[in-house]
């Protein structure tokens, strides 16, 4: 008995407790979902009976589906586009040795340490006069936002994906040129294809990220329809957060449902592509 | 090594496809390629003479220079056949250049100035906010009937009103920046001479305009001689400013009572002899005094060190809590011989996959001393965001349950690229199992995590969402309501630059241009020792 728990016991041991640990919360979520009285005084872990008034309630009461369109256009156009962008910039850190190559990295890791939202002043100074001349852009825009955070396109992911696309033994690249292949054929159908992991593994950490930033989404989009899930949420449970409780956890829930789409979409490049690239960083 | 090349890579690495052009063709670039490029110019210069319209049609001839001069540049650049590796740079570059390094020099900027509240605009600027805070309504004054409009949305969009002189029946609109005739056709005015329509404009009804009530008293329309303010919602006056500048002596002086404030260029206020500030001054270089009052003024350096020491553990200890966190559950079902556990991998994943954001929310209710999931389940009565430890401990433990799953993956994955033969080679040997995780496995862990380490770090250095969503700074002490225990650099600059008493944008960038700095130094000497920029030097 105990020559099984030194050797996989304890391992069920901490599984089982990590387990715990990790489901405790999301189970007192899904409780206070179901939870017919959907206050937050009347949460517990076991709900006392079950219904989806809470589901019904954030549909018919407040602007959710809105929400989460626009978190979903936002964070799939974002995270979608920035691996493009980062992609582009891997490639040339990676294959081609050129002037101001080493400054660039540094340049790129540097500016990358000032988070964006610490010149929220600025940023918001400067879409006081974007928001005159190009309304399309401005505040309450969807495309302004995605712009925004298209600036930090560049940077850890570049770096990331620089690592693993230089684990891609350049050979491929070169025969595919020495075949004709101009240096965008060599990029798009050869090196591309290649990197598949690294490309899913940012474009879920892009997604996530964006999906969860709520600063600079809460000075951006003020009205109502234009919020994203961070911002129309926060203001679910800012003001009545007892009485709106159980709408704030049916609303958490179901916006899991993208993360974990997007998630299933990528699995099985994920463990595989999250260390390589660190690994030859 | 050759982990990394993996699924659809297989296939395809020895026989490049689909075939790269004909052999003959000399590296011609194929008609595909050619058709895209075009599109893409093409669009380019479109969005380009869209956005030059109204850039010409406010005078803004800088930026339409800038904007002719970047289009022409990508137009030469992906035009020519050289410069191949700023044909891949230049997308993500200006994105970068536009929305991160512009808005992080203009923030180094304003540290050097005083902008804030009462410090925005310029001099002329804060002559007209003085001026119209002094009007008061004379015997005499013009009378308007009133009706609040705005161009935007009717909660918050930008308040006009729209006045009829009651005596000339004249319709005028005025905003912040003066008043001008609207002509008789684009409004409807009713018998009362209340504007009931008028064309490019959302009147507000009568429940919208009280909940804005306040705003619409605080609004006032400046005048040669003063300013237009409501008197309820559905009057106006012209009244006389009380005070008024004189170019003369470059002072405000009051009417009434006599007194002048003289301006001083040096603070970017208007002072009097015995040293009273006028609330409303301009934006002025201040030198370096943002940067001194923080390092020298013992009110704010010492909550500031007490702060950044607090940030410095709370970074560590996220990220180190998660990394061991995760590495042990890696490493207990990291064997083929527990049953079951791609399950486990699931469930442990799961908080990874839920909106954090929420999930903070969330986590600030389990910690509610009354009725809150924490207390009642362990039967405790702690007031968890009450005290400096429990506060503390709880904002760590959230961080814990948020970030080890992210830990968790990434173990698995470096470990699964060790190979087996390495651990049985030191068994072989004689050690034991934690020898040969000590001396073997975590040091080659270490060397492929390192990078990933550091980056968690920054990233939870300036945690903004962890401590604002549940703590938001609290506990606060009694003297201090701007520094509270568990706020973080960022959260605390957040609350000098947006915070309800009074925004300090100059002082806040100050602090924003201190972390920077301290990051970067953190994070060059950590990617230093791990040797991670030897290829970058190759």
């Amino acid at each position: 008995m105990s020559r099984w728990f030194t050797r996989v016991g304890w391992r069920h041991l901490v599984g089982v407790l990590a387990v715990a640990f990790s489901l405790f919360p999301i189970l007192f979520v899904l409780s206070a979902a179901l939870n017919p009285l959907g206050t937050l005084s009347s949460t517990e872990l076991v709900p006392q009976g079950a219904s989806l008034d809470n589901f019904g309630k954030l549909f018919t009461d407040t602007e959710f589906p809105r929400w989460f369109a626009n978190s979903v256009l936002i964070a799939g156009v974002a995270a979608a586009v920035s691996v493009f962008l980062s992609a582009l910039a891997a490639y040339a850190f990676s294959r081609m040795r050129f002037h101001g190559r080493r400054v660039g990295l540094l340049a790129l890791l540097l500016i990358q340490m000032f988070p964006q939202f610490l010149a929220i002043v600025a940023i918001f100074l400067m879409f006081s006069t974007i928001t005159d001349l190009w309304p399309v852009i401005g505040f309450n825009s969807p495309w302004g936002l995605i712009l925004l955070y298209l600036g930090g396109a560049l940077g850890v992911n570049t770096w990331l994906m620089k690592g693993f696309f230089d684990t891609v033994p350049r050979e491929l690249d070169e025969s595919a040129t020495m075949d004709g292949a101009s240096h965008a054929q060599a990029f798009f159908q050869i090196l591309l294809p290649l990197v598949a992991p690294i490309l899913a593994v940012t474009g879920l950490l892009a997604f996530i990220g964006t999906i969860n930033e709520f600063l600079i989404a809460n000075v951006f989009l003020t009205d109502t329809h234009a919020k994203t899930l961070a911002v129309g949420m926060f203001g679910l449970v800012a003001g009545e957060r007892n009485n709106n409780f159980g709408m704030f956890c049916a609303g958490t829930l179901l916006t899991a449902v993208p993360t974990v789409v997007v998630f299933q979409f990528l699995q099985r490049f994920i463990v595989g592509g999250l260390t390589s690239g660190a690994v030859k960083g | 090594m050759s982990t990394q090349v993996r699924g659809p890579a297989r296939g395809r690495a020895p026989h490049p496809s689909p075939p790269p052009g004909p052999r003959h063709s000399e590296r011609s670039t194929s008609a595909t390629g050619l058709l895209v490029k075009a599109v893409m110019l093409g669009l380019t210069i479109g969005i380009a003479i869209f956005a030059a319209f109204p850039l010409i049609e406010n005078g803004h001839w800088l930026g339409l220079t800038v904007l002719a001069a970047t289009t022409a540049g990508l137009c030469y650049l992906y035009g020519t056949r050289r410069h191949i590796p700023a044909k891949y740079l230049v997308p993500g570059t200006l994105f970068l250049i536009v929305f991160q390094l512009f808005p992080v020099l203009y923030t180094v900027s304003t540290a050097f100035t005083n902008f804030s509240d009462g410090h925005r605009g310029d001099k002329q600027d804060a002559i007209v906010a003085i001026q119209t805070a002094s009007v008061t309504q004379v015997p005499g004054s013009t009378q308007y009937a009133l009706t609040v409009a705005t161009t935007g949305d009717p909660a918050t969009g930008p308040l006009t009103f729209l006045v009829t002189d009651l005596k000339t029946k004249v319709v005028s609109a005025g905003d912040a920046k003066g008043l001008r005739p609207l002509p008789g056709s684009r409004v409807t005015v009713n018998t009362a001479g209340r504007v009931t329509a008028a064309s490019g404009y959302t009147l507000l009804n009568g429940a919208q305009a009280s909940v804005r009530s306040k705003e619409i008293t605080a609004f006032a329309v400046p005048t040669a001689g003063g300013a237009i303010r409501s008197q309820g919602l559905s009057r106006a006056y012209e009244g006389r400013a009380g005070r008024a500048y004189e170019t003369a002596c470059d002072c405000i002086r009051d009417n009434k009572s006599g007194k002048t404030w003289a301006a001083d260029e040096t603070v970017g206020a208007f002072v009097a002899s015995d040293g009273e500030r006028l609330a409303q001054g301009w934006k002025v270089g201040v030198g370096f005094d943002n940067f001194t009052r923080l390092l020298t003024d013992s009110d704010i350096s010492g909550p500031f060190l007490r702060t950044l020491v607090w940030n410095l553990a709370f970074a560590l200890l996220s990220t180190g809590g998660t990394f061991v966190l995760g590495l042990l559950c890696a490493l207990a079902l990291h064997s083929p011989r527990v049953s079951g556990r791609s399950w486990y991998r699931i469930l442990l994943v799961l908080p990874y996959a839920m909106p954090s954001f929420a999930m903070l929310l969330v986590w600030r209710d389990m910690f509610n001393t009354d009725f809150g999931l924490i207390n009642n389940l362990f039967g405790l009565d702690v007031d968890w965001f009450g005290g400096v430890a429990s506060a503390r401990i709880a904002v760590i433990l959230v961080q814990l349950w948020l970030g080890y799953p992210y830990m968790f993956l990434v173990a698995t994955g470096a470990l699964q690229a060790i190979p087996r033969e390495l651990t049985e080679a030191s068994s072989i040997d004689g050690a034991t199992p934690f020898a040969a995780f000590r001396r073997v496995t975590l040091p080659l862990l270490l060397v492929a995590l390192t990078p990933l380490l550091i980056s968690s770090f920054a990233f939870n250095f300036n945690n903004f969402n962890a401590v604002y969503l549940t703590t938001d700074g609290a506990p606060f002490p009694v003297d201090n309501p701007m520094n509270g225990a568990t706020d973080l650099l960022i959260t605390y600059t957040y609350r000098l630059a947006f915070g309800g008493s009074g925004a300090q944008y100059g002082f806040a960038a100050a602090v924003s241009v201190f972390i920077f700095i301290i990051v970067a130094v953190l994070s060059t000497i950590s990617f230093r020792r791990t040797r991670k920029q030897e290829e970058v030097y190759s």
